[in-house]
């Protein structure tokens, strides 16, 4: 199990953030933390607002109310630097991979190479081959386009595009999703290994109870428009939410708490 | 790596030669942001040592991978050359990025294949562009045949024909393309009345722009740019259509219940192509010939009741056939071509772009050919 990888320095914050469409209230005054280096798992009902959440801190959807902090800064008022500053440092996986379908594996991951740094060809091939191959991806991926590529290659690309300019935050958005058992285990285990090497901070919205029970070092469960608990995933356990409880003490849930601790990844 | 660090440092690099033994002391900020300036300085250093070295991290203040990609990087060259070297001062996190790399600086990266170049290039392309040409006619030829044979529905509802599909189809095609067709073809027969009667007024024979005007439209341009237009709005509508399809996977999903693909997609829209060209044609000729009528009584002072007496000694019905018998043919070959386009179209936004842009250019240029071929065979028959 994740121990306390993290650190108590607090890297993303919302406050009170509200979101809205229409006359429906998606996030109501929602509250929460993300600290450095640890691996947030988030998860929630289908249609509880998790992308939603997602797409706000990245600015893809507008907010009606509340304060996004990343990295100390109000993400509403930022200046020139603090943006490239902020966008340097954050890289994202959608959950279908979002691969530019036009370009090759390699020039996807050098997209953010080129469009931020200005470094010599040769050396961000290098950069990009190596990208590929700290995912796990074979070296004759790199000249491939993403049609020829499988489920599970697309999301190890597109976790390498993500990680073009070594961010310090990556959001992941059900990264396991559409993968087999075994290539989910290994895709974790890509992750904590990342964590740990590059020094990441993970905020993964997921469904994966294995990747919960494996990887997360906290748990976040956002229910009833705003984050119902957070904490490490024994904790949730404890929880008496109805919702809580089904999804962690649920019939699946038990069958993952019974291995003993240790064999879990 | 901590942002909105303003005093990122360079990352800097001192030699220090002693006792045969080359250290190089590493200093500064090594991250992506920064090591573009010292790439060429480690690359010289991977040829420029000549005994041992020690490669002395401790002066380097924060290091990502593209920082330990480039130290990995020197070590495999130095030790590829056999030559002794050793890492020092790394912390803890330093190592772990170092090993985490070292796997990938091992690795050779084959360099990339080149083309051929020259003649055989230019042979290759002429080769290429044959062949490409002869699938894709048959291509074309496969999807007529399987239209031939109507929607295909199983279990010998062979020629189960889904009228509701064409007359949507009908709607979309036809209708929707009414009021550019006739727009189009107004402006076009005003333009050419007014052309035609400016020349002719040095002759004295304005009266003869009528003759000019209706043979002209109803014959020629009246089916030619409404076959022109249909392919820009209908034509590429349907490659991106199928296309579409085709990426999501779609149309896999038709073989797989026992539809014909072509069948259903394709056999509506041609239908439908077939039906609403020559009406078109007919709004197209009434709005060329309305342009026409309307400048030459403001230009040049014809009534419109002498221009269309004139008109009526000055045509008959095959002048008006001569054109509408082209219509369905324009729309055959406008709905194959965007059917087959749409079909070629691959996994990619780009290659959908791609097909979408070679439906029309296709189809246009067809069409042209086709006329141009009708109005020889025309002129052989006397018709």
């Amino acid at each position: 199990m994740g121990g306390a990888n993290g650190t108590d320095e607090v890297i993303l914050t919302a406050r009170g953030v509200t979101v809205g469409f229409g006359n429906k209230l998606v996030l109501e005054n929602l509250d929460m933390d993300v600290r450095r280096g640890e691996i947030l798992g988030f998860v929630g009902a289908s249609g509880a607002g998790k992308s939603v959440l997602l797409r706000t801190i990245l600015g893809l959807n507008r907010k009606r109310a509340g304060q996004i902090t990343l990295f100390g800064h109000d993400l509403d008022h930022l200046s020139e630097a603090d943006r490239f500053d902020i966008d340097t440092n954050m890289g994202v996986l959608f959950q279908h991979g979002a691969l530019f379908s036009a370009l090759t594996v390699k020039e996807n991951i050098q997209v953010p190479m080129r469009e931020y740094l200005d470094l010599p060809r040769a050396l961000m091939d290098e950069l990009a081959h190596l990208k590929i191959e700290l995912v796990g991806l074979a070296p004759d991926a790199a000249d491939k386009k993403p049609s020829e590529l499988s489920g599970g290659m697309i999301k190890r690309a597109a976790l390498a595009r993500a990680l073009a300019l070594d961010p310090a935050i990556v959001f992941l958005d059900e990264p396991t999703s559409g993968l087999d058992p075994i290539g989910a285990a290994e895709f974790d285990e890509l992750v904590a290994n990342l964590r740990d090497t590059m020094g990441l901070t993970v905020y993964m919205v997921t469904h994966d109870l294995d990747s919960l029970f494996s990887v997360c070092d906290r748990v976040a469960v956002l229910g009833d428009r705003k984050v119902l608990v957070e904490g490490t995933v024994e904790s949730m356990l404890e929880v008496d939410h109805p919702w809580v409880k089904a999804y962690f003490r649920g019939k699946r849930a038990r069958q993952i708490v019974r291995q003993p601790a240790g064999q879990d990844s | 790596m901590e942002p909105g660090a303003a005093g990122a440092l360079r990352p800097v690099l001192e030699r220090v030669r002693a006792d045969g033994r080359l250290t190089v002391r590493l200093g500064g900020d090594w991250t992506t942001r920064t090591v573009a300036s010292i790439d060429s300085e480690m690359r010289t250093l991977e040829s420029e040592a000549t005994g041992p070295v020690l490669l002395d991290l401790a002066a380097i203040r924060v290091m990502d991978t593209a920082g330990a990609w480039l130290v990995e990087r020197l070590v495999t060259a130095l030790d590829r050359r056999g030559l002794a070297v050793e890492v020092g001062g790394a912390t803890a996190g330093m190592t772990t990025l170092l090993t985490a790399v070292s796997d990938a600086a091992r690795l050779e990266h084959p360099a990339r294949s080149k083309g051929a170049f020259g003649l055989t290039a230019f042979f290759a392309t002429i080769g290429m562009l044959v062949y490409r040409f002869s699938e894709q006619f048959m291509m074309a030829m496969h999807i007529l045949g399987a239209t031939v044979r109507g929607a295909q529905l199983k279990f010998g509802r062979g020629h189960a024909i889904s009228v509701t599909a064409i007359v949507h189809q009908m709607d979309r095609v036809g209708i929707g393309a009414i009021p550019i067709v006739m727009l189009m073809s107004g402006i076009v027969g005003a333009i050419i009345a007014q052309q035609g009667a400016f020349q002719m007024r040095y002759f004295g024979t304005e009266i003869f722009v009528v003759n000019l005007v209706s043979i002209l439209v109803l014959r020629e341009i009246g089916v030619l740019l409404t076959a022109i237009m249909v392919a820009g709005r209908s034509g590429s509508a349907i490659t991106a259509e199928l296309g579409s399809m085709k990426m999501r996977e779609e149309v896999d999903a038709l073989t797989v219940i026992g539809l014909n693909p072509v069948g259903v997609l394709v056999f509506p829209r041609l239908v439908a192509l077939v039906i609403t060209m020559p009406i078109l044609t007919v709004a197209a000729n009434a709005a060329a010939l309305g342009g026409a009528i309307l400048t030459a009584w403001f230009y040049s002072g014809i009534e419109p009741e002498t221009f269309i007496q004139r008109m009526h000694t000055g045509i008959d019905l095959s002048t008006i056939f001569s054109g509408l018998i082209k219509a369905p043919f324009m729309g055959l070959i406008i709905g194959v071509i965007a059917a087959m386009e749409g079909m070629r179209v691959e996994g990619s936004a780009e290659s959908l772009g791609r097909h979408v842009t070679a439906s029309v250019v296709k189809a246009i240029f067809c069409v042209i050919v086709v006329d141009g071929l009708f109005a020889m065979f025309y002129a052989a028959i006397d018709y």
